[in-house]
């Protein structure tokens, strides 16, 4: 797979259909991949990787790449997509700049799940696709690739490309049978108090290192409320804890109905908190309230929240059902 | 630097009774920026206004916060306070102690506390109030009236008279509305056609009206003062500049089955007809569901005996674009359908017929010639039942839940017209109450009673069952004698509820106008603004507002138009300038507040920009069209990088006003 | 959960009112001298679709025990749209905070009328019924709970 995507990328780099080709390097360790902008042949040679550690979602990098001279070559996981096609109907990403290669994606080997099974000392991974080698500063392990995939993989809700110009490797479908409503309808069955707990508990860990915002490719603002001094919320004196208290619940509220669930966020945060139920907790509701609806499955359709019908529910929906369904 | 002047108006007792007002003035007067604080009896007053003068002069205030009544009853009166000291006019909040404080409240003691943290609200708000000027844009000086009833033709004709142009769009082929087929009018009893024709005639001639009749409004855009809509001349595959409206064709045209929708299918037209002999334009129209020539190619009748060779068999709708500075919604009523009313034999018997059928049936251009006769054997009825309030002030789902008004005359008029022109003729006229306010209106029901005979009996009708002998039982409570009714009647007439035109809604959809839930326009004040939509530039005539009858119609329509000339007399209108802004610098481009906003005031235009890096980035930006914006703020929260403010009610504005109630 | 027994617990409640319809309504209730209690502060805004939840969010963080919003009735918006708009967007934020845990009698949506001054009364004693049974809002003045 990694040869045959070099390989097209250096053709497209050779015929001059781009000038860059946007991917991932290897970072710090082995299955730490970090997404990268390659200009030549030969940095594609020495650095490029395509394998099962490349989680990361480059959607969000073609916001400024797009914009920049000449044509710009990406590769796209198919969740990756839907956040694509999501930020070029927000006209964030010019379409015409960008030339897309959907890549086909297995579920991508997350080293968070590999170390909450007790696995400690990893100094390198590598996967066969089937199984994953673990070695570590105690000896090597091998764990079935299944059991190591990462929050958003584990729970993935399409293998199905919307957004491409050329396929390397098989398109697959989107999954109706996803499994990936199943935690957040585990707390919508516990009772208020316990749901609080169970929040506070996350919520609590939080360091505001803003890595969640950061990935988010939904979050691609100019500039966020939470920096701007109009948008008064924004208050850096330490007086005020609005902003620290609510940063969450405001981020997933602006989100709501352009997140893709790509659960980036969750995979990012530093201090493991599940932040994408948040989101999928908005988009199930939006199922359920106002019909299917899956951002960045398409460029034309009105996102829920802008958009409305006079028969929608009333608010008091939320008082009259039994527990948080 | 802020320097706030407060002011808290007792309003004789109706402040000071509850909330100590002393005690307002001097808690506020401890508020950061706050540099005067005082009360008076009256703020609205010329001496409470002098007072607010002198302070913000003497003072140099830089805004003002009002402790009185609501806002919405003397916030433009403090406004205009504050713009004749010099100050902008917008550095003035209110804080609304009365109807929110003082009348709801009983203790002393709570309503003070309130009254203060109210005033300490405005005040926050209020130092981060900016300047704000109104922007003016220009008045094209044409109306467009949207229907040509006699509201409609009231309405053009009083706008036309002022100097101003007036376009009449009438969906059918004639102006005239439903007062054309009304007989007579009460209470006085002149011939409707009589007052109502010279009307049209007077529109027609009139160089400032312009009719397109046949036509409907298909889009509208733009703003007060700024409208464009776009008009459909629909088909009449007859060309109205050559037509002299001879009738020839009319007579001529085999397809002599076509029910006539201007005697309510009581008879037949042709498929080429005018509506009626004194219609307006009087030109021909060809229904294109029953001509042969039409459908199947084959005939060409009228074409051959027109002698002025207007028939043009291929004519296309026609679409015109004008623009206008005031739009007007005349777009009437009808009966409501039966088909719910099931009990009183409607769809069952040709004799159950509706009070407008009974209008045509006594009137001479009517199918009958004016002669009162069953429509089922051409008798003559001996026993007619008139039953009131059927489809209105019903609750129960199927009918209307109000009163249609207009039905408690127009049955003692036909009452008493049946009395006195066949006396030997016994009627009943059941009713739940009989509603006759109105100058001369109740006179003219006691006449009916008293010098007509005719029989008034309080109670429903419960059913009418057609016999085998033609005869309509029907069966009745007397609710003040207490006892069941069994009467056999030759003719039942049921006094229909009245309804909006179907086409209102789509009207009020292009004009974003608002309706009530039984579909009639909603107007910008139940009292004081009776004639003006909320919609600026949107005004109402005739019963698209509500039931009314012929006079009520006409006074409103005048109203209108007074309404309407004063806003086209104007060169130019200044602008709310509470209206949405977007900064361009934190702005995404995203679309999603165009998506939300109602009246297409936002656009976006690529923007160069200066990037830190000194680089040039080209993006894309919303602009907001201040003349257009309406100021809701629906963009302000879809808005996900906070680009998009409201003038007035920022973001900043309302987050002060909920850190200082919670404070 | 947290019930308080003390008597003397006084909710806030802040209310949030469209200026055509339920500022209106709520004009007339003191018009008509309709009583409510002198917890509920109303802040005027021009449009139910002008709250952003933003500013619900920080009354609670503020110390409001309860937010309320009123609008005009759906089909009767000054603006045609903005009650549609802010319906979702309040469903959607009020049953987050249901997630989360926030005791969701907290939050309310009432549509009010210029006309229903009585309306506006008596859904005011209501919530604020309701809101003092719950007692004071600890949960949302400080969800990420660094206090305790």
């Amino acid at each position: 797979m990694q040869e045959a995507v070099i390989n097209r990328a250096k053709e497209l780099l050779a015929d001059g259909t781009v000038n860059r080709v946007a991917g991932w390097k290897t970072g710090e360790f082995s299955f730490d991949t970090t997404p990268a902008v390659f200009t030549s042949a030969e940095e594609l040679d020495a650095d490029f990787v395509y394998n099962d550690f490349c989680a990361p979602n480059l959607s969000k990098y073609l916001v400024k790449e797009s914009r920049k001279e000449g044509k710009l070559l990406v590769f796209l996981k198919p969740c990756d997509t839907y956040s694509f096609n999501q930020l070029v109907k927000e006209h964030r990403i010019l379409r015409e700049n960008v030339y897309v290669i959907g890549v086909e994606c297995t579920g991508k080997v997350d080293a968070e799940t590999v170390k909450l099974k007790g696995i400690k000392g990893i100094t390198s991974m590598e996967s066969d696709g089937e199984n994953v080698t673990i070695h570590t500063l105690y000896g090597n392990k091998v764990l079935p690739k299944s059991e190591t995939l990462g929050t958003k993989c584990a729970t993935c809700k399409s293998k199905k490309h919307v957004a491409y110009d050329e396929l390397i490797g098989n398109d697959g479908e989107v999954d109706e049978e996803s499994k990936r409503f199943e935690v957040v309808e585990k707390l919508e069955a516990m009772t208020p108090d316990e749901r609080y707990e169970f929040w506070r508990g996350e919520l609590s860990r939080c360091i505001r290192c803003n890595a969640c915002r950061n990935v988010c490719p939904a979050c691609t603002c100019e500039s966020c409320v939470f920096d701007n001094p109009d948008s008064g919320i924004a208050q850096k004196a330490a007086a005020d804890s609005f902003e620290e208290n609510m940063f969450h619940i405001i981020r997933a509220f602006h989100v709501t109905g352009r997140c893709t669930d790509c659960g980036e966020c969750t995979r990012v945060c530093p201090q493991n908190i599940p932040l994408h139920l948040l989101n999928r907790k908005y988009i199930k509701d939006i199922n359920k309230f106002y019909g299917d609806f899956q951002a960045g499955a398409d460029t034309i359709s009105k996102a829920p929240l802008n958009d409305y019908t006079f028969g929608d529910c009333e608010p008091s929906i939320v008082y009259s059902r039994g527990g948080n369904e | 630097m802020h320097r706030i002047g407060v002011f808290v108006c007792h309003c004789g007792t109706n402040i000071a009774g509850t909330v100590d007002v002393k005690a307002v003035a001097e808690a506020l007067g401890k508020e950061p920026g706050v540099v005067s604080s005082v009360e008076y009896q009256y703020m609205c007053s010329e001496a409470g206004q002098t007072l607010i003068k002198d302070a913000i002069k003497n003072l140099k205030l830089t805004g003002v916060v009002i402790c009185s009544c609501s806002p919405r009853m003397h916030e433009t009166t403090f406004r205009r306070t504050a713009a004749a000291a010099g100050i902008n006019p917008y550095m003035v909040e209110i804080a609304n102690i009365r109807e929110q404080c003082s009348w709801i409240h009983k203790d002393k003691a709570t309503a003070t506390e309130k009254a203060i943290i109210l005033g300490r609200t405005a005040i926050a708000k209020v130092t981060l109030n900016t300047p704000l000027t109104s922007m003016e844009s220009p008045v094209t000086k044409r109306a467009l009236v949207i229907g040509g009833g006699i509201a409609g033709i009231q309405t053009a004709l009083d706008i036309a008279e002022a100097g101003f142009e007036v376009d009449i769009v009438e969906k059918n082929s004639t102006i005239g509305g439903k007062m054309t087929q009304i007989d007579k009018t009460f209470p006085t009893l002149d011939c409707a056609a009589c007052i109502l024709t010279p009307k049209m005639v007077d529109c027609a001639q009139n160089e400032k009206i312009n009719i397109y009749s046949y036509s409907e409004v298909e889009s509208v855009s733009g703003f007060v003062g700024n409208f464009t809509a776009k008009i459909k001349k629909k088909a009449r595959y007859v060309d109205a500049a050559k037509c002299t409206g001879c009738g020839v064709c009319t007579e001529k045209c085999p397809m002599k089955n076509v029910p006539n929708e201007f005697n309510l299918g009581m008879n037949n037209r042709r498929a080429i007809y005018i509506p009626f002999a004194q219609a307006v334009p009087k030109v021909a129209t060809i229904d294109a569901d029953y001509c042969n020539m039409l459908k199947k190619g084959k005939c060409g009748v009228c074409a051959k005996v027109c002698t002025a060779g207007a028939i043009d068999y291929k004519q296309q709708d026609e679409y015109v674009e004008r623009e206008y500075g005031a739009i007007v919604a005349a777009t009437g009523y009808n009966p409501i359908s039966l088909e719910n009313y099931d009990e009183f034999a409607y769809s069952q018997s040709k004799d159950v017929i509706t009070s407008l059928e009974f209008e045509r049936l006594t009137n001479a251009a009517g199918p009958t010639s004016g002669q009162l006769l069953r429509p089922s054997d051409g008798q003559h009825p001996h026993t007619i039942v008139f039953v009131q309030c059927v489809g209105s002030r019903d609750t129960s789902g199927c009918g209307k839940p109000y009163c249609s008004k207009i039905c408690c005359m127009y049955t003692a008029k036909h009452a008493m017209l049946t009395r006195d022109k066949y006396p030997d003729t016994d009627v009943y006229v059941f009713y739940i109450d009989v509603r006759t306010p109105g100058k001369n209106f109740d006179e003219f029901y006691r006449r009916a009673v008293e010098e007509y005979g005719v029989h008034y009996i309080k109670g429903m009708v419960g059913k009418v069952s057609p016999r085998a002998d033609g005869k309509l039982m029907v069966q009745a409570s007397d609710l003040i004698a207490n006892e069941q009714l069994h009467i056999e009647a030759d003719l039942v007439v049921l006094a229909a509820a009245i309804e909006p035109d179907k086409s209102a809604r789509s009207v009020a959809t292009m004009l974003t106008a608002s309706m009530d839930t039984n579909d009639f326009f909603t107007e910008a004040h139940p009292k004081l603004r009776p004639v003006e939509s909320p919609t600026a530039g949107v005004f109402l005539s005739g019963v698209c507002q509500g039931p009314k009858d012929i006079p009520e119609t006409v006074a409103q329509a005048s109203a209108c138009a007074a309404k309407v000339i004063g806003l086209l007399a104007k060169d130019k209108l200044t602008c709310n300038p509470c209206v949405a802004h977007s900064n361009e610098n934190l702005c995404n481009g995203c679309s999603a507040c165009e998506k939300v906003c109602p009246y297409g005031a936002i656009t976006y235009s690529d923007k160069e920009f200066r990037m830190p890096d000194r680089t040039v980035a080209i993006r894309r930006v919303a602009l907001v069209n201040p003349a257009v914006c309406q100021g809701c703020g629906a963009c302000t929260v879809a808005c996900p990088s906070g680009a998009m403010d409201l003038f007035g009610f920022s973001n900043k504005q309302i987050m002060a006003e909920v850190d200082a109630i919670c404070k | 959960m947290q019930v308080n027994e003390n008597k003397e617990f006084r909710p806030l409640i802040v209310a949030f009112c469209c200026n055509w319809c339920s500022y209106a309504g709520a004009d007339l209730a003191g018009t008509n001298r309709m009583n409510y209690p002198a917890d509920v502060k109303i802040i005027r805004v021009p449009c139910s679709c002008r709250v952003n939840p933003m500013f619900i969010l920080r009354a609670f963080q503020r110390g409001a025990d309860g937010v309320i919003m009123c609008g005009c009735h759906p089909g009767d918006c000054h603006y045609t749209s903005g009650n549609y708009f802010a319906r979702r967007r309040m469903t959607l934020l009020f049953s987050m905070l249901d997630f989360l845990g926030i005791e969701k009698e907290r939050t309310r949506v009432e549509w009010v009328s210029a006309a229903e001054g009585a309306k506006f009364a008596a859904t005011m004693n209501e919530f604020v019924e309701t809101v003092t049974k719950l007692g004071e809002n600890k949960r949302l003045e400080d969800l990420r709970c660094k206090k305790q």
